[in-house]
């Protein structure tokens, strides 16, 4: 590489770079002000209380998506009451207790696998598990185990880096003063890691409201408001993709994709300002 | 006084709101040692950093003053700080060469600068070793990667490397103090020998050091310099009381 | 001796906990693998890789012009997201002053938090269109697919970049910048070498991304079941093929999906192990040095 033959000076390589650098730190803003501006901008006249509060009519023609969002509400809900123990829980054990076993290696594989396997397969999965196997059937409860299973692996990382961030100086004050290992744990390492396990569970649940693959062939897609965990549901992103492949409606195509982009631009937002407190906290300011 | 190489005049710098360095006046002589000793933090570092603009690359870093290389202000707009670099050479307190064979180590500076010449690369490359004193250690492993050197090794690598770009002045700060005691020799004797060609300005805690290398001394206090001249002139007699302090070890 | 049994306990479920993952991963692979299994037999484990005709109404499942689409779009993406998101990373680590990069950080989390179906609907809506008039034919392609998994691949192999960059340690730097080498001298011959296994962690965690995606890849890339003869023409990525026909799927067709859904979870696979790989032998390296 540095051997190249010397057809411009290392000056003005410089200064190209600098342009060259500049310019695609610009893009990727340019490109993120578009997509989310299109949305926003074709979607948000759009939002109006029908729309918002009311049912679908027809196949969503017209009307609202109160149905669905009351079904994406559900199957985050149960994603994260299944997830959010079970991947704390491990991140707890293997922060605090794991040592450096095959056990653990497995573990850590099997974390890093679960969270690299492409959406369409958990997608499967459900199918033949909750849907068939279980007899669960396209419902709530399906779809939102399948998320679950989902989330487990974003809120368990998450979750560890916070946990094997707090200082030894804390646990060992703690122990110090008589304190058993679980005593010092739950009352001072998970209350220090608070912030950073929040942060787990809120990106968990932005895995769960944003995910289609997976719940394209576990939840159904009943336009009505589920009743109970064993109905099935459509939630915003399943809607949004109905609406816009089927050629059902492109105004409420729009309305939904605005929903959809605006909760998630809260939740950004929301663990950004969480993560920026944290930070300073830490920092003692 | 004989030639002066580098004249520092009414330098102040800060980070951010802090004042770190206060009014020093001090001058360089050519192809000499001068040692700059002081307790920690009374801003050695960041006076031999200002030296070669390194201190640059920190955002906060204000400095006032002149600092005149060869009679010509470094930190004018028209001096161009890779121009500077070159001829201002720094060796680092902790040794720390490329993660590149030993080879590359000593040719990179060379190679940044142009030179592509595989002939002549190999020939500075030995030379910058053999006036380093390391060749003999490393002639039959130059393509080995400079990490599985020892830490003495690294840092007379380092050197090397720096000598290699032919400056006319070299900064080194704490050169020695991560080094075992056989090391640390090895470099004063090198140091030694490059005085004859090279102006080695060196920050070193150790004041049995900075008699042993040294022709000239300046000691800092809390930013500012307290007393400069000649090594034994200080060492000896002092003028000031809180040197006599310092260098007998009765400071704070 | 209550006290120990707590301790006991609790370390128990905390274990229990912890192996879940293994349970979970040995589920989906067990019943991916049951479910597809039959079509692997029916059809042969080669035929079913390498056949070139997917016809369901014939029993006929072939899933090569499938893989070909799926790495075909990776790889295109890669060739837009490679560069880009490394410049982007030496950007944000090296070059952004600070107010840039406090705009410039959360755009690319933003970017990474966008819902995919989002930018399936964005590529329908705007880039189709746009590649119609463009560059004729429907719109729908290999190409089309790539544009948006590009943006979508950035995030991530730009973010693992910059942290890559970032944990060079700053001697490197100041070693090379002290022998007067230029700012980006020292990046290109410096930091970037040192920060290469990570870089490479980085996109080749963004291939698996690009080879899992669904719903964007679904909705721009028009899904003929064939090998394109051009990047401009429509194909099928093994995902879509899931995700397209499961909705009626009977019989052998039915194992056909999941057969398919063995081949996507063997080339995560593959991907996971050489990044596993890459970790080790930098692990090594740099155990070697003083750092
Ligand atoms: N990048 C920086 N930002 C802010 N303050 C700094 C920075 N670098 C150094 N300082 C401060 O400047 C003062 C002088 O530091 P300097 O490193 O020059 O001291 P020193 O004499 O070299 O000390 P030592 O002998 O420990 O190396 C210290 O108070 C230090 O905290
Ligand atoms: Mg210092």
């Amino acid at each position: 590489m540095i051997s190249m033959p010397r057809i411009i000076s290392p000056h003005h390589a410089q200064k190209i770079m600098n342009v060259v650098l500049w310019g695609v730190g610009l893009l990727a803003i340019v490109i993120l002000i578009i997509i989310i501006g299109y949305i926003l901008w074709n979607g948000l006249p759009q939002f109006s209380l029908e729309f918002i509060f009311g049912n679908p009519v027809g196949s969503g023609e017209s009307g609202g998506i109160w149905p669905m969002i009351v079904s994406t509400f559900y199957v985050t809900f149960i994603a994260l009451i299944v997830a959010t123990p079970l991947g704390v829980l491990a991140a707890i054990w293997l922060a605090e207790y794991a040592g450096e076993s095959i056990l653990v290696k497995a573990i850590r594989f099997a974390a890093e696998t679960l969270a690299s396997i492409p959406s369409i397969v958990f997608g499967l999965f459900g199918l033949t598990f909750f849907v068939v196997f279980l007899q669960m059937g396209f419902s709530v409860l399906s779809g939102g185990l399948t998320l679950a299973l989902m989330a487990i692996p974003t809120i368990l990382r998450t979750a560890e880096v916070s946990i094997e961030a707090v200082p030894q100086s804390y646990k060992e004050g703690s122990l110090a003063l008589g304190a058993s290992k679980w005593q010092t744990i739950y009352r001072v390492v998970i209350p220090a890691a608070i912030p950073g396990i929040t942060t787990g569970i809120i990106l968990g649940m932005a895995r769960a409201i944003e995910e289609t693959a997976a719940i394209l062939y576990t939840v159904g897609a009943a336009l009505a408001i589920p009743m109970s965990i064993w109905d099935p549901a459509r939630p915003l992103p399943l809607h949004l993709y109905i609406l816009a492949t089927e050629g059902v409606s492109l105004p409420n195509a729009y309305g939904t994709a605005a929903v959809l982009v605006l909760i998630i631009l809260i939740i950004t937002i929301s663990t950004n300002y969480l993560v920026e407190k944290y930070t300073k906290k830490m920092m003692g300011r | 006084m004989e030639n002066i190489i580098i004249e520092v005049k009414e330098l102040n710098t800060y980070f951010d709101e802090s004042h770190i360095l206060k009014d020093v006046y001090l001058d360089i002589p050519r192809n000499a040692v001068t040692s700059l000793i002081g307790p920690s933090g009374c801003g050695k570092s960041t006076f031999l950093r200002t030296l070669n603009r390194m201190n640059d690359v920190i955002p906060t870093f204000k400095k006032e003053g002149t600092i005149l290389l060869d009679g010509k202000e470094i930190y004018d707009p028209d001096v161009d700080v890779v121009d500077l670099r070159k001829r201002v050479g720094m060796v680092f307190q902790k040794p720390n060469p490329f993660p590149k064979s030993i080879f590359e180590n000593v040719a990179y500076g060379l190679r940044v600068h142009g030179n592509n010449d595989k002939k002549d690369l190999e020939r500075r490359v030995e030379a910058s070793l053999k006036e380093a004193a390391l060749w003999d250690e490393v002639k039959d492993k130059l393509d080995d990667s400079a990490m599985g050197l020892s830490g003495g090794q690294q840092q007379r690598l380092c050197i090397a490397r720096t000598i290699a770009v032919e400056p006319e002045v070299i900064l080194m700060d704490e050169p020695c103090s991560a080094l075992d005691p056989i090391s640390t020799t090895k470099i004063e004797d090198l140091i030694h020998k490059l005085k004859n060609e090279f102006t080695i300005i060196i920050v070193t805690h150790n004041m049995q050091q900075a008699t042993r290398v040294s022709k000239y001394t300046a000691f800092f206090l809390h930013g500012e310099i307290v007393e400069k001249g000649l090594t034994d002139k200080i060492f000896i007699e002092p003028e000031d009381k809180r040197t006599e302090d310092y260098i007998t070890g009765r400071f704070g | 001796m209550a006290r120990n049994w707590e301790e006991f306990l609790v370390e128990k479920v905390l274990l229990l906990a912890a192996i879940s993952s293994i349970i979970i991963i040995l589920l989906i692979i067990g019943f991916v693998i049951q479910q597809g299994l039959p079509a692997m037999e029916q059809v042969g484990p080669l035929n079913f890789i390498f056949g070139m005709d997917w016809s369901p109404s014939y029993d006929i499942y072939g899933v090569f012009p499938m893989i070909v689409g799926s790495l075909g779009m990776m790889a295109l993406a890669l060739i837009f997201a490679v560069p880009l998101s490394i410049f982007g990373a030496i950007f944000l680590a090296e070059v952004a002053p600070k107010t840039m990069r406090r705009i410039l950080k959360p755009t690319i989390q933003t970017l990474a938090g966008i819902p995919s179906v989002i930018y399936g609907f964005f590529g329908l809506i705007v880039l189709v269109p746009f590649m119609r008039i463009h560059f004729g034919g429907s719109g729908f392609s290999m190409l089309t697919a790539s544009i948006i998994l590009t943006v979508m691949v950035l995030p991530t192999i730009l973010s693992i970049s910059e942290d890559a960059l970032r944990s060079i340690p700053l001697e490197y730097k100041e070693a090379s910048l002290a022998l007067g080498a230029t700012h980006w001298q020292t990046i290109k011959n410096v930091i970037f070498p040192a920060a290469l296994p990570g870089i490479v962690t980085g996109i080749i965690l963004g291939m698996g991304r690009a080879i899992g995606e669904t719903m964007a890849v679904i909705m721009v890339a028009g899904n003929t079941p064939i090998i394109p003869g051009s990047i401009l023409e429509p194909a099928r990525a093994l995902t879509s093929n899931i995700a397209l026909e499961m909705g009626y799927a009977l019989g052998l067709h039915y194992n056909a999906l999941f057969a398919t859904g063995i081949v996507l979870l063997m080339m995560i696979i593959v991907l996971l192990v050489v990044t596993n790989y890459i970790n080790y032998k930098r692990k090594v390296t740099v155990g070697g040095g003083y750092l």
